[in-house]
């Protein structure tokens, strides 16, 4: 009972942001410059003005303010993002079309990332051999200066142009029938070099968090308390301080979702990875705002929904968490 | 508190940013007055011929003087964006932190906004709507920058808002105004600079990711462009998105050290498991 009302409470917290989202995404739709009308005359070529007024007046672009507000709320709520012409579909069937995809490639990049990354956290922290820790802060540090989209370019020229080892675009191979096994090894050899290349920037963040959470936990009375009762030092490491160590580590991951779906946009260029990136990418080249607006919409609820699930795994990583009562 | 003079990664990544200041300073001494200008065979590769050594794109412009003047552009980008994430971030962290109460709750919300929406594809939307040129860009990397900065200067104005310095600065009729300015401002300041170094790093790679989707500003070569340019020929030559990556990775990198370096320095904590 406590914890349903602890999830709904949560719920409720949610709004007021999601509602801001719809807000300033209204307020970006009338910042373009031009109008539906204007981009369906710039189509055909020319208009009359008493054709473009019978536009205006079709799209809700006569109205005064608050009411286009409270049509767009309207449809927003019913998951209507508009039209994008450069597909000639609609925008929300064209987004949750290629959700899943996105979804897969920063699913598997973040778990290689989080594994390995405090991993090498706690080994830094916990090592006594200096050259190893600076080693790993080294890596650390020329893992956030590199581009993950230029990364991406050259291994492409290592292991596909020069090697000729892994494809280099697509989640699968064209035009191949293949099911079953055959689809599963296609898809993930596929994989192999937009996961690696995402996990590898996301791997610097992990690592730099984890070794300060090892190195505030271990600072703890509890930890000093283990270690005058006599625990071994492995245990000290991995039964008291890694799994509090492991707390900032899933909230941060919570609060930089959005930063992370960025890496992963610019990284589905690289790859023709069918997402979410090759989406905006399209966008962009053909200045299709709906379309982006719709996906900052989208994707902006669902970094909310991933924060509302971050916070139901910290309470349970840690159980003192008042769910409800924010400081 | 002295500055470490013999920290290693502070002089290399001061030295590097150095050099790298001052090709771009003396681009037009040092590589001529025009990066787009067509000044040899197309397709040369570093090295085949010495008055172009580090070769020559597909339209036969020189690599090196566009990775000079990428340099200008770059820097110039990634400092005004980490300027202006730092102040707006400190402005919105200290009001929130110092005056609490609904004030906070309402920049703090706000705060949350801009940090749930995914910045790259908000700085998209941004600068498509106001057009891609050298301040628009600045403008729409800061306006989605700045959220980790605030909460940092909120945490520091909280703290300082209840210290007896301030509290007697009360008592003696300072104006909320006037203790904001030399009191909290101020002492805010340090952390926030510690993270200056990383604030342009962070710019300069996502203008390059924006110039690579093909927004960036068109008069001008930034290395961005470059490797979005270079892209299309990677198949035969692959160097010409190599490079203007390296000067990127360099740069970044460098501020990277320098950043840690200050930042151990700013904000000095010690221990671990004896």
């Amino acid at each position: 009972m406590r914890a349903l009302k602890a999830a709904l409470w949560r719920l409720a917290q949610a709004v007021p942001v999601a509602l801001m989202v719809v807000v300033l995404n209204f307020f970006l739709l009338k910042a373009v410059p031009g109008d539906m009308a204007d981009v369906i005359a710039g189509e055909a070529g020319a208009a009359t003005p008493e054709f473009m007024a019978q536009l205006r007046s079709q799209f809700g672009d006569d109205q005064p303010l608050p009411a286009q507000f409270i049509a767009y709320v309207k449809k927003v709520a019913t998951f209507d993002l508009g039209w994008s012409f450069r597909y000639n579909a609609s925008v929300a069937s064209l987004i949750f079309d290629r959700l899943a995809a996105t979804l897969l490639l920063m699913g598997l990049a973040l778990l290689l990332a989080v594994l390995l990354g405090s991993a090498l956290g706690v080994v830094a922290a916990t090592t006594r051999q200096g050259w190893l820790r600076r080693l790993i802060g080294l890596f650390a540090t020329l893992g956030f200066a590199l581009p993950a989209f230029w990364l991406g370019l050259m291994i492409v020229v290592l292991f596909t142009l020069k090697l000729g080892w892994l494809p280099s675009s697509g989640l699968d191979t064209m035009g191949s029938d293949a099911h079953g096994w055959a689809y599963l090894r296609d898809v993930t050899v596929h994989l192999v070099m937009p996961v690696g290349c995402l996990a590898f920037s996301y791997l610097a963040m992990y690592i730099r968090l984890m070794h300060e959470a090892v190195r505030d936990v271990s600072q703890l009375d509890f930890v000093r308390t283990a270690r005058a009762k006599g625990s071994s030092r492995r245990r000290q490491v991995w039964r008291h301080v890694v799994p509090n160590a492991l707390v900032p580590v899933v909230t941060l991951t919570g609060v930089q979702f959005g930063a992370l779906l960025s890496g992963s946009v610019t990284l589905e260029t690289v790859f023709a990875w069918p997402g979410l990136g090759q989406l905006a990418l399209a966008a962009v080249s053909s200045r299709d705002i709906n379309l982006l607006l719709g996906l900052l919409f989208v994707t902006s609820l669902f970094v909310v929904v991933v924060n509302l699930l971050t916070e139901a795994v910290h309470g349970w990583l840690d159980p003192r968490i008042e769910h409800g009562a924010r400081r | 508190m002295n500055l470490p003079w013999r920290s290693i990664p502070l002089w290399l990544g001061a030295l590097c940013l150095l050099a790298i200041g001052v090709a771009a300073l003396a681009a037009p001494v040092l590589v001529g007055s025009d990066p787009l200008a067509m000044v040899a065979r197309p397709y040369l590769w570093p090295g085949q011929n010495a008055a172009h050594w580090l070769g020559t794109d597909m339209l036969g412009r020189d690599l090196w003087s566009g990775l000079v003047y990428g340099a200008r552009v770059s820097l110039r980008i990634g400092l005004e964006a980490g300027v202006c994430t730092a102040l707006l971030g400190l402005a919105i962290g200290c009001l929130a932190g110092y005056f609490g109460g609904w004030v906070d709750n309402l920049l703090m919300r706000v705060t949350e906004l801009f940090q749930i929406m995914p910045s790259l594809i908000f700085t998209l939307v941004l600068v498509i709507i106001l057009g891609p040129r050298v301040d628009t860009l600045v403008l729409g990397i800061a306006a989605t920058a700045w959220p980790n900065v605030a909460r940092l200067a909120r945490g520091e104005a909280q703290r300082l808002a209840g210290m007896e310095f301030v509290q007697a600065a009360r008592v003696i009729g300072m104006s909320e105004a006037r203790i904001l300015w030399v009191h909290i401002l101020p002492n805010a300041l340090m952390p926030v600079l510690a993270m200056l170094a990383m604030l342009v790093g962070h710019a300069i790679l996502t203008e390059a990711a924006l110039a690579f989707l093909g927004l960036s500003d068109p008069n001008v070569v930034s290395w961005g462009s470059m490797i979005g340019a270079g892209r299309d020929v990677l198949r035969t030559a692959w160097y010409m998105t190599a490079l203007p990556g390296l000067a990127i990775f360099f740069t970044v990198a460098a501020l990277g050290l320098l950043g840690g370096a200050l930042n151990d320095w700013l904000n000095p904590r010690r221990g671990g498991l004896q």
